[in-house]
């Protein structure tokens, strides 16, 4: 596991960081827990390595007049044990105890594993239902992409080649919303067989609000429109039955060696109906 | 005084192991070393039309680059060492380096060698490989059809062997009987994946024509001896050194091309090469387990007595025959065909089969979980069909406890057992009526609650010697010590096996300790080197304590035989008039006249009076070998609840009762059973080897195969009962495999259990979510 050579700097500014992304044979790297497999299997053999993990301007989380802001290259570790986010969304820390082990949460930032866009990896789905807005930034200025519009195919999303991605901006949640993430792991990695991030809110025992994120499930991850006919409705067991159904519908689900398609989507309409459901009960 | 045996005491590897300061082959670091790296056909099956190392030559720092060419004339293949005999046994020769064909993703074609690790790996990408492919074949059973490509040139049908054992009149029997079960099962194929990867280190004294090399070995002697074949160096010119060992579960027995390689590289270079495998690497080349399709099947009479026991079994052995593979789906297999029963017809047939995957080998409890798995699935399958408890249907086929020694159908003789007394107490444990109560009231609930037993027996401890050379084991199976006594009275005792996470460093001790009546910080245990350590088998098939054990013991006898002479004649009694107490001889009746055996150790290494015709010195040697195998047993029970819904299996309670006769170290053995049991586990809910149909192996990092995690096991119970063996004298039985080999069925069992109302009977393992979700799906008619 000996990546080929290439040549290892740190960048001493976002400028730094930025020229970096815009130049070819370069890979930006932050925690490392996407690259550096990549780069040891030789998959990825960059010329130049260019570290930004320890640039204050990717790094924190802190309020702003919309939501929560979360730099990029903020570990999972600091989303933990981050009480602003626990407070404004739970669902982070949530997903977040469900990833890696503590190592890879030591290390592993969100904005990487964003960028990344494995399509079984669990934040997506959460940034899909939050509605989150991403900041994408190059040398020639910056702009702001919904969460909803960002993953484009496995390991595929909107940002250009000389793009960074460096800021989330998760958006207050509607008043009285709960949240759930409900994931089916698959043994050997960890990562979600399926997973399912849900946002509910509900007002006089009928919905106001409802998003869904699904992870695993398809090529990308996706955010499930139908959800939101749930609003008005009663949330009980038998509608959030057909949500979970509706949720999945005409998915073209993927097939490993470790599960079926049909399986698959049988798994992801439990797990949207869980999560449906837990969301639900936190709600109001 | 005390004694120590039978006392669960920490053990002292531990503190070495845990702090990081244990000395493992890739530690070590030799002046002037090179890196070896090796180039592995990414094809399953292929020609080798040519292999060009010009570019790989040129990279800065690569010092040689060697292909099968420049190798076949100046080593010899990689020797099969278990010749099993009257089966037709075809073991083609196994190159060190490829130069005709490769026949598995991983067979190496070339070896890069350079200055640093990452120059030989730079190296490899820049050897050119024109491979012709061909058709590979995966499965074993398919491999011997008529449509399948073939292996080896001499190898028809690519059958290795065809192996049958039989005992009574199987077929009269089956034809006869009133009731019949049948079920094709599979044993999937396992990734053994020691914590430490396999690594060597060779250095070569050219002045001296000697070569010392460092390797991650269960048994360094055997792999003595293989080397010496390989590299056509004598034996006594060859050192091996196995330092610390992270785990081997079998892997680390078989010889192999690599670690040759390495030693090949540093006697042609002349200087000191290492290699380190990586996971990747590892998945790859070293040994995989299992492997079997089998067709089974068992007849019996409509009240539970089981009357006759037939199998057909494609054992697939990989693209190579493996050092001891020949051996592990027969002589440990077949001759187990009875289990804890007495089953008086028995026919079996296995097929040893080559196919384009990775060699398969011994892999913790090699031969014994596939023939236990068989058994226990049959005898559920049976108890079902004739609407019979498969706890009475086990309880009445079970061999009583007054008649071992007893000898099973297969012809092999079991030592000694209390089948039934293991059985009570781990139904105790669970209160299996209660149980029962239980799982029929959250079946009204609509509620998969499901109970699996096991009743086994196994055979360990291999030995002896007379049995090996019968059944073609390329060696002996006695196993030795050295027992020397500094002048100092501290001990070091070197022993012919290689503990690698069994803890002899302790159990071995504590006996010693009491033999002598000294602190056991007074004795060290060393094994491990060839150089050291008197000629022995190694570690593996359960053995070291039962016949590793007694060579100590016999050893330590010889010492103490001979301080006793000294203590008489310092003493100025006859030995008949001394006795042994609290650490010292003593003359009956005069407790002030005494000699410790710190006095005794003094005296003996100085000399200064020793009796008449006794020399000086205070040491002995012992070569122990059995008289039997050694045959522990045990029940294991387990309690799940299936999630219908997903398929997941929650396992409720698992309850291991197991007798390994009396237990130096009960911590170890408990030990033992809890890493056994997570094996066993990991085999029955989620590891799988995968091969695609073009032989590339699907499961070839740790993110596709599933080994068991902490956060996924449950809490293990264990009991034990004691029954001695009558073999070796310190009653001992092994411990090793039991959990492997007993878990496996239990947790399928449990499961099947369950999911019985839905007319389920069997289920291919691994019980994965998905595979148990699709089994019902299909039950209930849906699609699938």
């Amino acid at each position: 596991m000996i990546p080929a050579a290439f040549e290892y700097t740190r960048a001493r500014s976002l400028a730094d960081a930025l020229k970096a992304a815009g130049t070819r044979g370069t890979k930006v790297i932050a925690g490392g827990q996407s690259l550096v497999p990549l780069l040891r299997f030789r998959l990825a053999q960059p010329s130049v390595v260019v570290d930004i993990g320890h640039l204050p301007q990717l790094q924190g989380i802190k309020r702003a007049k919309q939501g929560t802001v979360i730099g990029a290259a903020t570990t999972y570790r600091d989303l933990l044990d981050s009480k602003l986010l626990h407070n404004t969304h739970p669902i982070i820390a949530e997903t977040t105890a469900g990833i890696g082990d503590r190592q890879v949460r030591n290390r592993g930032t969100i904005g990487g594993g964003l960028a990344h866009a494995d399509p079984a990896s669990d934040m997506p789905a959460v940034v899909l239902a939050l509605d989150a807005v991403l900041t994408l930034q190059s040398r020639r200025g910056k702009r702001s992409v919904p969460a909803r519009k960002f993953f484009k195919g496995p390991f595929a999303t909107a940002m250009k080649k000389d793009e960074l991605l460096t800021e989330i901006l998760l958006p207050f949640l509607p008043q009285g919303a709960g949240t759930a993430y409900e994931s089916f792991e698959q043994a050997a990695s960890g990562y979600a067989l399926v997973g399912v991030a849900a946002v509910v809110a509900v007002s006089g025992g009928a919905v106001t609000h409802a998003a869904v994120g699904i992870t695993g499930l398809a090529d990308t991850p996706f955010f499930a429109a139908s959800a939101a006919k749930l609003i008005g409705r009663t949330p009980n067991k038998e509608i959030l039955r057909a949500a979970a159904a509706a949720a999945v519908e005409g998915v073209s689900a993927n097939e490993d060696i470790h599960a079926s398609a049909e399986y698959r989507l049988h798994l992801a309409r439990v797990a949207v109906r869980k999560a449906l459901t837990t969301a639900a009960g936190r709600a109001g | 005084m005390a004694t120590l045996f039978g006392s669960g005491i920490k053990r002292r590897e531990d503190p070495r192991l845990l702090t990081g300061r244990g000395t493992y082959t890739d530690d070590v670091k030799l002046p002037g070393m090179l890196y070896a790296a090796f180039v592995r056909s990414p094809f399953a099956h292929a020609r080798v039309r040519s292999v060009e190392t010009k570019r790989a030559k040129k990279v800065a720092g690569v010092v040689a680059v060697y292909t099968g060419q420049d190798t076949k004339d100046r080593v010899n293949p990689v020797p099969c060492a278990w010749n099993v005999p009257n089966c037709d046994l075809r073991t083609p020769p196994h190159p060190l380096l490829a130069y005709e064909k490769v026949r598995y993703v991983g067979d190496a074609v070339a070896m890069v060698v350079a200055e640093s690790r990452a120059a030989a790996r730079d190296g490899v990408d820049l050897v050119d490989v024109d491979y012709e492919p061909l058709d590979a074949v995966v499965n074993p059973e398919k491999a011997t059809g008529k449509e399948a490509p073939q292996l080896h040139a001499d190898v028809p049908g690519n059958v290795a062997f065809t192996w049958k054992v039989s005992g009574g009149d199987p077929a009269k029997t089956f034809a006869e009987a009133a009731v019949k079960v049948e079920l094709r099962l599979l044993q999937p194929r396992l990734q053994p994946t020691a914590l430490e990867p396999r690594a060597a280190v060779a250095t070569w004294n050219d002045a001296m024509g000697q070569l010392t090399l460092w390797v991650t070995s269960q048994n360094p002697h055997i792999h003595r001896f293989l080397c010496s074949v390989m590299l056509k160096v004598p034996e006594h010119k060859i050192r091996v050194v196995a330092p610390d060992v992270g785990g081997g579960f079998g892997s680390k027995i078989p010889g192999y091309a690599d670690e040759a390689l390495v030693c090949f590289a540093a006697m042609d270079l002349k200087r000191p090469v290492k290699w380190t495998e990586d996971r990747s690497e590892n998945y790859k080349v070293t040994i995989h387990g299992r492997d079997h399709v089998e067709y089974v099947e068992l007849c019996g009479t409509k009240d539970g007595t089981i009357t006759g026991l037939r199998t057909r079994v494609y054992a697939g052995l990989g693209a190579y025959a493996s050092t001891a593979a020949p051996g592990i789906p027969t002589i440990l297999h077949g001759l187990m065909y009875s289990g804890p029963y007495t089953i008086p017809n028995i026919e079996g047939t296995v097929y040893g089969v080559y196919t384009t995957t990775t060699p398969v080998d011994a892999y913790r409890g090699a031969g014994r979980p596939e023939a236990t798995y068989l058994i226990e699935r049959l005898v559920e399958v049976y108890a079902r069909k004739i609407k019979m408890d498969p706890v009475v249907v086990r309880r009445k086929n079970l061999i009583p406890k007054d008649k071992f020694p007893y000898t099973v159908a297969t012809g092999i003789t079991y030592d000694s057992g209390d089948y039934q007394g293991a059985l009570d107490k781990a139904l105790g444990m669970l209160d299996y009526k209660a149980f029962r109560a239980e799982q029929a009231k959250a079946r009204k609930q609509g509620r998969y609650l499901g109970v699996g037993v096991t009743t086994y027996c196994e055979i360990c401890g291999l030995g002896p010697s007379q049995v090996a050379g019968a059944v073609g084991f390329g060696g002996g199976l006695y196993d030795s010590a050295v027992v020397r006594v500094y002048p100092t009275g501290v001990v070091r005792v070197y022993i012919g096996g290689k503990p690698h996470g069994q803890g002899e460093e302790t159990t071995f001790a504590q006996i010693v300790a009491d033999e002598f009546g000294i602190p056991i910080e007074n004795i060290e245990i060393v094994a491990g080197d060839t150089e050291a350590t008197p000629q022995g088998w190694g570690t593996y098939g359960s053995r070291t304590t039962a016949v590793g054990g007694p060579a100590v013991k016999l050893a330590a006898d010889r010492v103490k035989e001979k301080a006793k002479k000294l203590a008489a004649h310092l003493l100025e009694a006859s030995e008949a008039d001394l006795e042994w107490k609290d650490g010292k001889f003593v003359v009956r009746g005069s407790p002030d006249q005494a000699k410790t055996f710190g006095d005794l150790a003094l005296m003996a290494n100085v000399a200064w009076n020793m009796p008449p015709g006794v020399e000086p010195g205070l040491e002995a040697s012992a070569f122990y070998d059995p008289s039997n195998f050694v045959f522990p047993f045990g029940t294991h029970i387990c309690t799940v609840e299936v999630d219908v819904e997903t398929g997941r299996v929650k396992i409720l309670r698992y309850i291991a009762v197991d007798d390994c006769g009396p237990q130096i170290n009960p911590m170890l053995v408990e030990g033992q059973v809890h890493g056994g049991v997570v094996q066993g586990l990991g085999e029955a809910l989620q590891e799988i080897a995968v091969y695609d149909e073009d032989g590339q192996l699907l499961t070839g990092t740790m993110m596709d195969y599933a080994v068991p995690r902490a956060s996924q096991m449950p809490k293990i119970e264990t009991a034990s009962t004691v029954t001695p063996s009558p073999v070796n004298p310190l009653g001992v039985k092994g411990i090793g495999e039991t959990g492997t080999i007993a878990s496996v069925p239990t947790v399928v069992n449990a499961v099947c259990d369950a999911l019985a109302p839905l007319g389920i009977t069997h289920i291919d393992k691994p019980l994965t979510p998905a595979t148990v979700w699709a089994a019902i799906q299909q039950a209930k008619g849906g699609a699938r």
